[in-house]
C-alpha cells in the first residue's frame, strides 16, 4: 500500500487557506436562500392567488433538476440570454445557483414549520388585542423557527458540501485546490482525503453549534 | 352591554347559526348550554370575529360591527372589548406564565412594560399561581394553564369575558380549581358569557341561561326556570339525558371507589 500520511498532513495548511471562500459561498447563499424561502413559504401559507402557482413551479423546478445543471445554466447560459450578465463572476454565479436551489427546499421546510404551529396560538393572540401582524411576529414565528431549525441546519450542511461544485465553473475553493495539489504530485488519495476531512470537520463544528442553539431554544418547551 | 341580532353563520352550506338574537347586560353572567354541535362555540367565536359571521350585527361595549360592512379596524376594536378563555388554554408556548399576560398588554400598548408586570403579578396572585410566574406552559398542569389563561384574559380588562368550554379538556381533578376562579370573577360585576357543559356550575353562577340547539336559541331564562321547569321539549330532553349521564358517571365513580 502506498499511502503517504506525512504528505497529507503537510498539505492541510495549504487547503485551510480556502476555507474562507468555501464558507463565504455557503453562508451568503444560505442567507439569500432564507430570505427567498421565507417569502415563498408566506405565499404558500397565505395562499396568495397566482403567486402560489408561480411559487410551486419555482419550487418544483429547483428541486427537480440537479444543482450542477442549474449552476452551469446560470454561469454559461444566462449571459447568452442577457448579454449584460457577461461579466458575472464565477463566485457570484455560484452564489445565485446555490441560493435559488436551497430556497426551494427551505420554502417547503418553512411552510411546514409555520403550519405546524397550532392555530390556537394565533387565535389567543388576536383575541387578547394583538393585531394579526403582531401575532405572527411575536408568537407564531418564534415557534415556527424552533420547528424549522433542525431541517434548515441539514440544508446548511448540504450547502457547505455542495459549494464544492463551484469548482466546475472555475471557482478556486477547497476542492479545486485539493484537485490542483493532487494532479501536481499524483498523490490523489492523500489530497482528496485531506479535502474530505476538512469538510467533515466543518460540518462537525457546525453540528455542535446547532446542537447548542437547539438546546437553547428548546428550553421553554421542556417540562 | 352586548347586543347580537340576526347573527348567521354557515360552514360549507351547513347552517350552524340560524338567526341568533340576544342581549347581555353589563355585569351579567350568561351561561350558554346545549348539545354538541348546537352552535354555541361558534356563536362565542363570532362575537370576537375568530369566525366571521355571514350576517348580523354584533355590538359589544361601544363597538358595533355590522357583518356586511365591517372594517378591519372595527374588528380589532371589537377584539379589544373582549377577551377569550379557550378550551385548550392556548397559552403562548414560547412565553412564561407571566409573559403570557404581559406580552399582549405591552404589545397592544395597553400598559407600559413595568405596569404590565405589576398587573400580571397581581392577577397571577388572584388566580393563585404567582409562584409559577417564571414557568413555561409545558411545565404547568392543565388547571394551572387554564388559570393563567383566565388571568391573561382579565389583564386586558375587556368589556366582556368569553369562556369557551373552559373546563372541557381538563382532567377531573383540575376542574374544581378552575371553576372556583371563574366563580370568584363572576362576583366582581364582570360581563361574562360562558359556554359550558357543567350544568351545576352554570346554575350556580349564571344570572341567565341560554339553551341552544340546531343553531337556534331554544330557551332562555333564570337558571332555576330553565333547569327546574324547562318550557321547551328540546330543553327537557337534553337536561334529562344530561342528568342520566351524570348519574351514571356518579355510579361509576362510586363503583371505582369501591374496587380500589
Amino acid at each position: 500500500m502506498n499511502f503517504d500520511i506525512g504528505y497529507m498532513i503537510e498539505i492541510i495548511p495549504e487547503l485551510l487557506v480556502y476555507i474562507p471562500i468555501t464558507l463565504y459561498l455557503a453562508i451568503v447563499s444560505m442567507l439569500i436562500a432564507v430570505i427567498i424561502g421565507v417569502a415563498l413559504s408566506l405565499i404558500l401559507v397565505n395562499k396568495i392567488p397566482a403567486a402560489v402557482q408561480l411559487s410551486k413551479l419555482y419550487i418544483s423546478f429547483f428541486r427537480g433538476t440537479p444543482v450542477l445543471v442549474q449552476l452551469l445554466m446560470i454561469y454559461f447560459g444566462l449571459p447568452q440570454l442577457f448579454p449584460w450578465l457577461n461579466s458575472i463572476s464565477a463566485v457570484n454565479a455560484a452564489i445565485i445557483a446555490f441560493s435559488l436551489n436551497t430556497s426551494a427546499y427551505l420554502a417547503e421546510i418553512f411552510r411546514a414549520a409555520l403550519t405546524s404551529v397550532d392555530k390556537g396560538q394565533t387565535e389567543a393572540a388576536i383575541s387578547t388585542g394583538l393585531t394579526y401582524r403582531q401575532a405572527v411576529w411575536g408568537i407564531v414565528l418564534p415557534q415556527a423557527i424552533r420547528n424549522a431549525v433542525p431541517a434548515t441546519g441539514n440544508m446548511f450542511i448540504g450547502l457547505i458540501k455542495n459549494s464544492s461544485l463551484a469548482f466546475t465553473i472555475g471557482v478556486t475553493e477547497l476542492l479545486a485546490q485539493g484537485k490542483l495539489l493532487a494532479t501536481a504530485t499524483l498523490q490523489f488519495f492523500e489530497a482528496y482525503l485531506a479535502v474530505g476531512i476538512i469538510y467533515w470537520c466543518m460540518t462537525i463544528l457546525y453540528s455542535w453549534l446547532q446542537k447548542w442553539y437547539e438546546a437553547k431554544i428548546n428550553k421553554p418547551y421542556e417540562a | 352591554m352586548i347586543k347580537v341580532s340576526g347573527l348567521k353563520k354557515a360552514f360549507n352550506n351547513i347552517e350552524v347559526l340560524k338567526d341568533i338574537n340576544f342581549e347581555v347586560n353589563d355585569g351579567e353572567t350568561v351561561a350558554i348550554i346545549g348539545p354538541s354541535g348546537s352552535g354555541k362555540s361558534t356563536l362565542l367565536r363570532c362575537l370576537n370575529y375568530l369566525e366571521k359571521p355571514d350576517a348580523g350585527l354584533i355590538s359589544i361595549g361601544g363597538v358595533t360591527a355590522e357583518t356586511k360592512k365591517v372594517k378591519k379596524s372595527t374588528i380589532n376594536r371589537l377584539r379589544m372589548e373582549t377577551a377569550m378563555v379557550f378550551q385548550h388554554y392556548n397559552l403562548f408556548k414560547n412565553k412564561t406564565a407571566l409573559d403570557n399576560i404581559t406580552y399582549p398588554l405591552a404589545a397592544s400598548k395597553k400598559a407600559g412594560s413595568e405596569e404590565a408586570v405589576k398587573i400580571g403579578e397581581r392577577l397571577l396572585r388572584q388566580v393563585g399561581i404567582l409562584d409559577k410566574a417564571k414557568h413555561y406552559p409545558v411545565s404547568l398542569s392543565g388547571g394551572q394553564q387554564q388559570r393563567v389563561g383566565i388571568a391573561r384574559a382579565l389583564a386586558v380588562d375587556p368589556h366582556a369575558l368569553l369562556f369557551d368550554e373552559p373546563t372541557s379538556s381538563l382532567d377531573p381533578e383540575w376542574v374544581g380549581e378552575v371553576l372556583k376562579v371563574i366563580s370568584d370573577i363572576s362576583k366582581n360585576d364582570k360581563t361574562m358569557i360562558i359556554v359550558t357543559h357543567e350544568m351545576d356550575f352554570a346554575r350556580e353562577i349564571a344570572d341567565r341561561v341560554i339553551f341552544m340547539a340546531d343553531g337556534n336559541i331554544v330557551e332562555e331564562g333564570h337558571p332555576a326556570e330553565v333547569f327546574d321547569n324547562p318550557q321547551n321539549e328540546r330543553t327537557r330532553k337534553f337536561l334529562k339525558k344530561y342528568m342520566q349521564r351524570a348519574a351514571d358517571s356518579q355510579e361509576r365513580t362510586e363503583l371505582e371507589l369501591l374496587t380500589v
